[in-house]
């Protein structure tokens, strides 16, 4: 009897989790499709679109009009290196605070993440002609910049929780064996926080991936990700949809695929040490 | 534990981090705040000029603040109401065993990866649209008269899109924390016969609280600051009804090319983002304590 | 680690090279996503052939960024592009600020004098052309010539706004999701604001009087925003507000528009049986009028201009001339047939009889020849321009009544209270403009 029900129980779950997840990925679904189409069978009904036939076309158009690989290859630059750069300078810091926190740490902390708060739109004229005035406009130096320190911020965030949760005695018996600073962060601490650090380098890889303020106007043309590939097609004069689609496939396809296989350690860290 | 000396070190490693974000937030923010009290616009240089607090006072009485100061509160307040709803409901559904689960979960969180300026452009044109969208021919299957959202109910349709974006975020986070959950003290709690949604009220969702203090955090960071979605779907309208504090000072600063207005607006928005974030801190800071 | 490294290096390597001026040749233009300038893109082997030593690097943007980016850089003087495509509204703003390099000196065979009148006015500041046309539209009244038909009426060649109400109203079958007619109603002034400003033009309306006291509190804007809101709510597609020329082109190429009061070079468009599904049943006509001496129709061109901080000039014009030459149209019309050269800047090629066998060729001619920047409205006013004022303030204030309006159209607002908004706070900001003393 309640085998039956837990069977039931499961039938049940496993139809509604389908369905639910079916409906949430479906926009993404519907994108893929459309980039399949010609632009005349791309606006029919649902099921005139289902049953209309296939082209590579949409794709081919793109590819002859935008330099696809340059901005994909930027996009990639930009991401990553901002990534890193911001491990570089938030890994020691999160240890400082996870390891010897101060009686202003949490207002450190609160602090940095006010930051992030400022509205980009109502600074975007003094960036601009600061940006000018270092000659960093349309450079991937400049961007990589900021979006490193836009992401810093989180990162810090991340990497502290993650590092309060490594037991304190572990270090302590390393100072007793005699370990220095440096050791004791290269070699005990490092391996133990390589999850979180994994888990952290993804989410900040997405967040500058999907960036779409700061990418679109500090560049023009040798630095542009793949916002701005986006942006000459969003809507153009006639028919757009099947392009458009090409383009958002090409634009999304990349973190999806790394999102995807990397979900597990994504999952890890995005607890953000809110799971004891 | 902590000596003189480790201290020393924790500030020296603990500096980098808090003079860049210090130079990012002050060289700026300095800027703009000086931009601020010039009458300056971008098409006029050289004719600017030194005017005090005008640029504060007409960007706060001008009609269309009152609206983008509720509207902020709706988008943020709206989205968060429906990705923490959902992220638990869905969190407690892809928590129990099923058939495919891994499929299921790469689904979820596909939106997530999705820039917002191409989340906006397909639910816009594909889904909203009220004679080519997806959900205008569904409406004509049905023999229906198309909705049509994006100006009928504009706020509300951006919601749903943001929302979209951010469930998944909400979800993995929530369910991370479910699967650390007791299973012993669930399963004698169902032994002892409390009901399901007891077990949810006293067991479950104390045992998140934590999980929906940190994403209730890190969205509201990030809601306070959406910009992208509308732009690309309604440009603030109709009207006003959907313009945020980002979409107004945006409109300032880069459609009227009015700086001086902008920047204005832009301290009025940090310091309003600071208020919220200092009663955020207040009202839920303590959860995060250990 | 190896990565971060190189980051570093590239990074350092880039401080170096953003200083110094990148190889002579290469010129950045900044461009709009649309139909011609991306035909340009595919005509570029001409231009190569004929200018080895320039390579041109395409920057295509969605038109409201690209205003704004090419706004940005040229008045902060960031130097980003060496050809922007600026529109009517910008050019005499920005060749009064002395941002535009002069186009005088282009050679004698690129035969100045043959740009149309109307358009080469509007781009002229102080006796200097500060901007080449690319292509030029007036706006006019498209219709579908079967539903005319079967409606049992003729178009004239001029018709009046009572005419256009009449023919929606018969045209209109929403059960069959026909609309009789299809304006634009998304906020922008450049969108539902171009229409509406054009359209009260011949309603008699204005939008500053001689001392730039707004005049939304007059009866003639009353009549105009009464009568669009009465078109569109009983004849117009659903979802109006957020329509836009690309969306109004959309409906109108899938056949769900009676008539369409847009811009000319939709014409090439709705007439193309690649994309359009009506493309043999589309009729042209004057935008309407009501017997006051002005039509509601307006005039705009999207010109090439250099930004005077560029170092390329001499590779940046001769780029300008290529593009916007006779030569270049000519070049069109060889690999892409007649009705796909860019429209509306040479009198040479109206007077063309190959050019004149295009349909919509004379409607465009004698839309663009009926509007006068100089003189837009019936009675006079202080500024230039028809579906715009040349002001700086302009943009802003047109997209603020551009919201009210499609407010009004949404049906969240009334007309009256979308005008008595309108006047209050475009006063407060001639006001603080300095405009109203």
């Amino acid at each position: 009897m309640a085998r039956k029900s837990s069977s039931l129980k499961t039938s049940v779950v496993t139809v509604a989790a389908w369905t639910i997840g079916f409906l949430i990925f479906f926009p993404i679904l519907w994108i893929i499709i459309l980039s399949f189409k010609t632009e005349g069978d791309a606006i029919k009904a649902p099921l005139e679109v289902l049953t209309s036939g296939w082209t590579l076309h949409s794709y081919a158009e793109v590819q002859e009009r935008s330099n696809y690989a340059l901005h994909f290859w930027n996009s990639v630059v930009l991401s990553v290196g901002s990534t890193l750069l911001a491990l570089v300078i938030a890994v020691p810091a999160a240890w400082a605070m996870a390891f010897v926190p101060g009686k202003r740490t949490k207002d450190l902390l609160m602090w940095m993440l006010s930051t992030k708060m400022m509205p980009a739109v109502g600074v975007l004229v003094p960036m601009y002609l600061l940006f000018r005035d270092l000659g960093l406009l349309d450079s991937r130096a400049g961007l990589t910049v900021v979006l490193t320190l836009i992401n810093l911020p989180i990162v810090i965030w991340m990497l502290y929780t993650y590092f309060k949760e490594i037991p304190g005695e572990i270090l302590e018996a390393a100072r007793m064996d005699g370990a220095t600073l440096r050791s004791e962060i290269l070699y005990i601490l490092t391996p133990m926080a390589v999850p979180g650090i994994a888990s952290t380098m993804l989410l900040n890889i997405i967040l500058a991936w999907n960036e779409a303020f700061w990418t679109l106007q500090l560049t023009t043309k040798a630095a542009a990700p793949l916002t701005q590939f986006i942006a000459s097609y969003s809507s153009p004069e006639g028919l757009f949809y099947a392009k458009l689609s090409a383009a958002s496939t090409m634009a999304i396809a990349p973190i999806l695929i790394l999102g995807w296989f990397s979900q597990k350690q994504l999952v890890r860290g995005l607890t953000f040490g809110a799971v004891k | 534990m902590a000596t003189e000396h480790s201290r020393t070190a924790a500030r020296l490693m603990v500096s980098p981090a808090v003079i860049l974000l210090f130079l990012w937030m002050i060289v700026p923010l300095g800027m703009t705040i000086y931009f601020s009290f010039l009458r300056y616009n971008l098409l006029m240089p050289g004719m600017e000029s030194w005017t005090g607090f005008d640029n504060y006072y007409y960007f706060l009485v001008q009609p269309a603040f009152g609206a983008a100061l509720l509207n902020t509160l709706l988008l943020v307040g709206g989205v968060l109401l429906i990705t923490v709803v959902g992220g638990i409901l869905l969190a407690l559904l892809l928590d129990q065993p099923f058939k495919g689960q891994g499929i299921v979960r790469v689904m979820v969180i596909a939106p997530f990866f999705v820039m917002p300026t191409v989340s906006a452009l397909v639910w816009k044109n594909m889904f909203m649209n009220p004679v080519n969208g997806m959900f205008a021919h569904l409406a004509k299957t049905l023999g229906l008269q198309p909705f049509d959202f994006l100006s009928q109910a504009p706020l509300a349709s951006i919601i749903l899109i943001v929302a979209w974006s951010w469930l998944p975020f909400a979800t993995l986070i929530l369910l991370t924390a479910l699967q650390s959950l007791d299973r012993e003290q669930m399963e004698a709690a169902e032994m002892d016969g409390a009901s399901w949604m007891n077990r949810f009220i006293y067991l479950t969702l104390p045992h998140l609280t934590r999980s929906i203090t940190v994403v209730v955090l890190i969205q509201t960071i990030f809601l306070l600051s959406v910009f992208a979605e509308i732009l690309v779907t309604t440009n603030g309208g109709p009207g006003t009804a959907s313009t945020n504090l980002p979409y107004l000072v945006y409109q300032q600063s880069l459609l009227n090319y009015d700086v001086g207005g902008g920047s204005a607006g832009g301290i009025v928005a940090v310091i309003l983002a600071n208020i919220v974030a200092f009663f955020l801190m207040r009202m839920i800071g303590k959860n995060l304590e250990s | 680690m190896t990565m971060t490294y190189r980051a570093m290096l590239g990074a350092t390597v880039a401080l170096t090279l953003a200083s110094a001026a990148l190889a002579e040749t290469t010129i950045t233009v900044a461009t709009v996503n649309n139909g011609d300038m991306i035909r340009m893109q595919g005509l570029m082997d001409d231009f190569n052939a004929k200018h080895p030593d320039i390579k041109v690097e395409w920057v295509t943007l969605e038109e409201n960024i690209l205003r704004q980016k090419v706004t940005t850089d040229i008045a902060t003087k960031g130097g980003q592009f060496d050809v922007m495509t600026i529109g009517t509204y910008e050019a005499p703003i920005w060749g009064k600020q002395g941002w535009l390099v002069s186009l005088n000196d282009l050679p004698a065979e690129y035969d100045v004098d043959d740009l149309l009148p109307a358009i080469r006015g509007g781009l002229t500041v102080d006796g200097n052309l500060v901007a080449a046309p690319f292509y030029g539209e007036s706006s006019m009244v498209m219709y579908r010539t079967d539903l005319m038909e079967k409606a049992g009426l003729t178009m004239p060649e001029a018709p009046t706004w009572a005419f256009i109400k009449d023919a929606a109203a018969k045209m209109t079958d929403k059960d069959a999701e026909i609309y009789g007619i299809c304006l634009r109603g998304k906020a922008g002034w450049g969108e539902n604001m171009a229409f509406l400003t054009a359209m009260s033009n011949s309603f008699g309306a204005k939008w500053f009087d001689a001392d730039w006291k707004p005049q939304f509190d007059q009866q003639p804007w009353k009549d105009t925003l009464n009568f669009y809101l009465d078109l569109m709510t009983n004849y117009g597609p659903p979802g109006a507000s957020n329509n836009g020329f690309n969306e109004n082109l959309a409906l109108f190429q899938q056949g769900k528009c009676g008539m369409w009061i847009d811009a000319t070079v939709a014409a090439s468009f709705v007439t193309n049986p690649k994309e359009s599904t009506v493309a043999d049943k589309v009729g042209f006509a004057l935008a309407p009028d009501n017997g006051l001496g002005k039509r509601g129709n307006w005039l705009w061109a999207w010109n090439l201009g250099i930004p005077a901080g560029s170092q390329k000039v001499d590779a940046a014009k001769a780029f300008v001339a290529w593009a916007t030459s006779k030569e270049y149209l000519a070049l069109v019309a060889e690999k892409e047939g007649w009705a796909n050269v860019p429209p509306g800047t040479r009198t040479s090629l109206y007077e063309n009889p190959e050019y004149q066998k295009v349909p919509f060729a004379k409607m465009t001619l004698d839309s663009i020849n009926a509007a006068d920047p100089t003189k837009p409205t019936v009675d006079p006013v202080p500024y230039v321009g028809v579906q715009f004022v040349a002001i700086p303030e302009f943009q802003g204030l047109g997209t603020m009544v551009g919201q009210l309006f499609s407010a009004a159209l949404a049906g969240s607002s009334t007309a009256d209270d979308a005008l008595a908004q309108a006047q209050a706070a475009v006063t407060t900001e001639m006001t603080r403009a300095g405009y109203i003393k």
